[in-house]
Parts: structure tokens; C-alpha cells; sequence
């Protein structure tokens, strides 16, 4: 513990050792931190962070896909009857919806890194409305689904008003339906929050294009979310 | 590739072109209706695999361009392609497992909780109270 806290002091100490190192740390910005050698090992080093992160995300959602994969195999026509429940439309929407978004988040880190400050306002403010349009589009899914009784487990009650689901146990289908997509809905939630801080961020002027590093890792995140989405769409709407 | 760049503390880092983003955006839409047309066409078992391979192509335009692992350190790359393997031994393994307990379990399809609830599809007011009975 000691030698860990000891680390950054003495890296400042050493400032006084090789010539070119001093030349360094005198022309440092303000937004480098004293243990970076320059902006950009600081850059590269919060996105490290950030992609292990990333793997943490993947790996959680990789369990969801592992349930569905068992499932599926288990009761592959019911899955097939199923996903037939599901609103292929509004689902097709919702996907042009996030590569829209995922688009406009990385057009947006593109307009700090040109130093376009209006730019990238705007363009976050598309993101985030873009967000915004997944969600009310999911809840209107969910809302026809809780309508009419497709639900997880125990709460199923589908009656067979709009077809007749072939196979057992279709309540598996949508408990898998439910626990992906909400998990899914439930990271595009805490993006509305992440991109609403770097936005008013930079609506403060906190951004240049020397430093962008929390847009540039929000659009990361931001990316994950389109990329779970991309495989989430055909496996639950198209393929079944 | 011609490569703008800004001045000061970041001008080793790479930006993007407007037109590559575009490109990168027209295709990843182009290849959603391709995901939804080819669903329209029944290839039997090799559906999943027509639907991934597109949803993969989809992926790795998102990584590559709008991620920047194209011209980013590799080592982030490595991160992703470690939870990738990490992800396949945990899926392929299990579905190992689960494929093959037919050949050394004597009890098939019996449910583990006898009072379960078993929904066999067709309307739930005809069918729940014969489900509802325990089976033995």
C-alpha cells in the first residue's frame, strides 16, 4: 500500500533528473496531470479504462446471450412462434435509431477534436435525443407486451388474442426478452446521464480540442450500447 | 489517407475524415435492412448464422471507425478481443455441456419444481388448470 501511494511523488521528485524531461513538464496544459508524461499517454491511458470497462459490459451481456443460447436450443420452436409477438417495425426503427445516434456521438467527438465547440453541441444534443426516441419506442413495446400478458415467468397470461404462440413454456421466451432488452434499456439510461453531463460540460466551455477526454469516453460507452443493440435486434426480432 | 490535424498538445492524434464517418453510417444502415430482408427468407438452421455474420460485419464497422480502434492503440483492440475469447470459451463450453447431458443423464425433461407451472402455448384459460397439476 505505501509503495503505491509513494509512486506519484516520486514522480514529481524526478522532474530534476534527465534535461529533456524538465523541458517536458514545463510546457505541460493545465488539464495534464503531473504523472503523465503529455496529453496524450493521459488520453490513452483513461481509455485503457474504459475498454476494460468495456470488457466488464461485454462480459455481463455475454451471460444474457449464454441464457438465450440454452433456451433457444431447448425450445427452438417456441422461440420461433415466440418472437413472432415482437414488433419487427418498431424494432427496425429503434436500430436506426441508436446508428444514428452512434454516428452523431461520433461526429460530435470529431467537431472538439477540430475545436468546433457549437458543433459539438449540437451533435450531443442529437444523441441525446436520439435516446430519447429509443426509449419512448421501447415503452411502447413494453406497454403492448404488458397489455396483453407476455411477461416473464409467473405473470405471463397471454390469452392468444393476437396468435397463438406453438410450444411450451413461451413465458421463457419473454422473461429472456425482458431481462436482455431491460438490461439493454437500463445502459441507454445511464448514457442519457453520461451524455448529459459531457454536454453541459461543454456547454460550459469545460472542452478543447487539447482535451475532450470525457466526450471521448462517453462516445465509447455510447458505442457499446449501439453494438449490444446491433446483436440484440436480430436475435430477438428477426431470428427467434 | 490524408489526415487533418489540430496543433498543439494533440496532434499525433488521428482524426477521422467527415466523409469515412458518413460512409461508415450509410453502410451500417444499409446493412439493417439487409439484416431485416434476409429474415424474410427461411434458410432453416442457417438463419442465426446469415443474421450473425451480417450483425458482425455491423460490429466491427462500429469498432473499428466510430471506436477508433482502427488507428488507436492496439492495445485496446487486445481488451476487446480478450473479452471476445473469454465470451466464446464461456458460451461454446457451455453449450458443450448442456449438448451433451442427454448421453449421461438417465432423467429427461422432468421438471425440477413438480408444482411448476407449465404453459403449453395455447389460450391460458383453457389450459392452466390441467397444467397446474402436478405430474408424477
Amino acid at each position: 500500500m505505501n509503495e503505491v501511494k509513494a509512486a506519484p511523488s516520486r514522480t514529481a521528485q524526478s522532474v530534476d533528473m534527465p534535461s529533456a524531461h524538465v523541458e517536458h513538464h514545463h510546457g505541460h496544459p493545465s488539464h495534464v496531470a503531473h504523472h503523465f508524461t503529455d496529453s496524450e499517454q493521459q488520453l490513452d491511458s483513461a481509455k485503457m479504462g474504459m475498454w476494460i470497462f468495456l470488457l466488464t459490459e461485454i462480459l455481463l451481456f455475454g451471460g444474457l446471450f449464454c441464457a438465450y443460447t440454452i433456451y433457444r436450443n431447448e425450445h427452438l420452436e417456441m422461440f420461433h412462434s415466440a418472437h413472432k409477438m415482437l414488433n419487427v417495425g418498431m424494432g427496425a426503427f429503434n436500430t436506426v435509431v441508436l446508428i444514428t445516434s452512434s454516428l452523431t456521438v461520433a461526429l460530435a467527438i470529431r467537431a472538439m477534436q477540430l475545436g468546433k465547440r457549437a458543433q459539438t453541441i449540437w451533435l450531443l444534443a442529437a444523441t441525446l435525443a436520439c435516446a430519447f426516441i429509443f426509449l419512448v419506442v421501447k415503452y411502447f413495446e413494453y406497454e403492448h407486451k404488458i397489455h396483453l400478458g407476455l411477461l416473464p415467468g409467473k405473470f405471463y397470461h397471454y390469452d392468444g388474442s393476437e396468435g397463438i404462440i406453438v410450444g411450451n413454456n413461451p413465458h421463457i421466451f419473454f422473461s429472456i426478452y425482458f431481462g436482455m432488452t431491460a438490461t439493454h434499456g437500463l445502459h441507454v439510461l445511464f448514457g442519457i446521464i453520461a451524455i448529459s453531463i459531457v454536454l453541459l460540460q461543454t456547454i460550459k466551455g469545460k472542452f478543447s480540442a487539447a482535451y475532450y477526454t470525457p466526450i471521448e469516453l462517453v462516445g465509447l460507452y455510447w458505442h457499446l450500447v449501439d453494438l449490444i443493440w446491433i446483436y440484440l435486434f436480430p436475435l430477438l426480432y428477426l431470428i427467434g | 489517407m490524408n489526415i487533418p490535424q489540430t496543433s498543439g498538445a494533440h496532434a499525433q492524434s488521428h482524426i477521422t475524415p467527415l466523409n469515412t464517418y458518413l460512409a461508415v453510417g450509410a453502410s451500417l444502415l444499409f446493412l439493417t435492412a439487409v439484416t431485416v430482408w434476409v429474415a424474410g427468407f427461411d434458410f432453416g438452421s442457417w438463419n442465426m448464422i446469415v443474421a450473425m455474420v451480417v450483425a458482425t460485419i455491423k460490429a466491427s464497422l462500429v469498432v473499428l471507425f466510430f471506436m477508433h480502434l482502427l488507428h488507436d492503440n492496439k492495445f485496446f483492440g487486445a481488451i476487446l478481443l480478450i473479452s471476445l475469447i473469454a465470451l466464446t470459451v464461456f458460451i461454446v463450453f457451455t453449450m458443450l455441456d448442456n449438448g451433451s447431458r442427454a448421453s449421461i443423464n438417465t432423467i429427461q425433461m422432468e421438471e425440477i419444481n413438480k408444482k411448476a407451472k407449465i404453459y403449453d402455448g395455447k389460450p391460458a384459460t383453457e389450459t392452466a388448470p390441467a397444467a397446474a397439476q402436478p405430474k408424477h
